[in-house]
């Protein structure tokens, strides 16, 4: 576990500081801890409004945070789906661009369709917000580079429709493909998700969405700097790749 | 529109409503929870206007993985 590089050190090498636009919707509220997060790995994190039709030029990599995007009005993530900055992240990741969503971010992808499945109400009605033990079940793709197979991460969740469902069939093709890149560990599943799904990519491997949430895991204030692992990993893979428009 | 959890999805609302009722004393099962949307639509007859809701809850209103829908069209005068 190594802890966050100080954002001063990277600074001084600004050509490889890579841009990573962070998503804000109305009701996005973890923005600003994955801008900061980002930046102490060593990005240059911006936030872009929802209302935007591009991302910014020189976007090397988009995460979309969590929060409660439209009031979680109809279903999480359905409506902020529709947001004009999405077509442009579709684009993007359609294009090959690493996106990454987190809690809510993650909701949007699924229901935005660049993600399989579907987000469930917490199987105990509740809203659960505590650390919980991952494993990494899939080192090999760009958001574990940072991890070992079978590594324990612990990184909290905060939110009550996170229950993810697949039928048995596409879990078992989502598995055989190395696309479950996250589950709760054995007894943490806090959820109900099927098969401790906590974390899953798309086929090309360049847009994962997850719910717990790495960016309040970089400060061993906070507990934990083991979502600097995930996050790090974004940061790198946005630092090999060129950058888009 | 009303737009419920497919048979076989797990529907936690429902067996918390469920669970309510027995301790009220209602001999009830299988409880499912789902939504009803109700809006105007402007069509020139009743097929157009079962088209574009039909649209709707397959673009927005349900999610077909996991939620079934049904529509029910009242014309107005």
């Amino acid at each position: 576990m190594s802890s966050p590089a100080p954002a001063l050190a990277s600074t001084t090498l600004a050509g490889a500081r890579p841009l990573v636009a962070v998503v804000v919707f109305p009701g996005s509220n973890d923005d600003r801890d994955a801008q900061l997060a980002l930046e102490r790995l060593g990005a240059e994190a911006q936030r872009v409004w929802h209302d935007e039709t591009e991302l910014p030029e020189g976007t090397s990599a988009v995460v979309l945070p969590g929060g409660f995007s439209y009031g979680d009005y109809l279903r999480c993530g359905a409506i902020a789906r529709f947001s004009p900055v999405m077509a442009a992240v579709v684009r993007f990741a359609e294009a090959g661009g690493p996106v990454l969503g987190i809690c809510n971010g993650f909701q949007i992808l699924i229901e935005a369709g660049l993600l399989p499945g579907a987000l469930r109400p917490n199987m105990s009605l509740a809203f659960v917000c505590r650390d919980v033990r991952l494993e990494v079940a899939h080192s090999g793709g760009a958001f574990t580079s940072r991890c070992r197979a079978g590594q324990t991460l612990t990184i909290p969740v905060k939110h009550g429709d996170g229950c993810w469902f697949a039928d048995a069939e596409k879990v078992e093709e989502l598995d055989a493909a190395g696309r479950i890149v996250l589950r709760y560990a054995p007894g943490e599943n806090p959820n109900g998700s099927v098969s401790d799904v906590a974390g899953v990519c798309n086929e090309a491997g360049n847009v994962f969405g997850l719910m717990p949430h790495p960016e309040h895991a970089v400060d061993p204030l906070l507990g934990s700097t083991d979502g600097a692992l995930i996050l790090g990993s974004l940061v790198d893979l946005a630092r090999r790749l060129p950058a888009a428009g | 529109m009303l737009v419920r959890p497919k048979a076989g999805i797990l529907d936690p609302q429902g067996q918390a409503v469920e669970s309510s009722l027995r301790h009220l004393g209602f001999a009830v099962g299988d409880a499912r929870v789902g939504r009803l949307v109700e809006l105007d639509v402007s069509a020139v007859d009743e097929s157009e206007a079962r088209v574009q809701v039909e649209r709707m809850c397959e673009q927005l209103l349900a999610n077909p993985l996991i939620e079934s829908y049904e529509i029910e069209l009242h014309p107005s005068a």
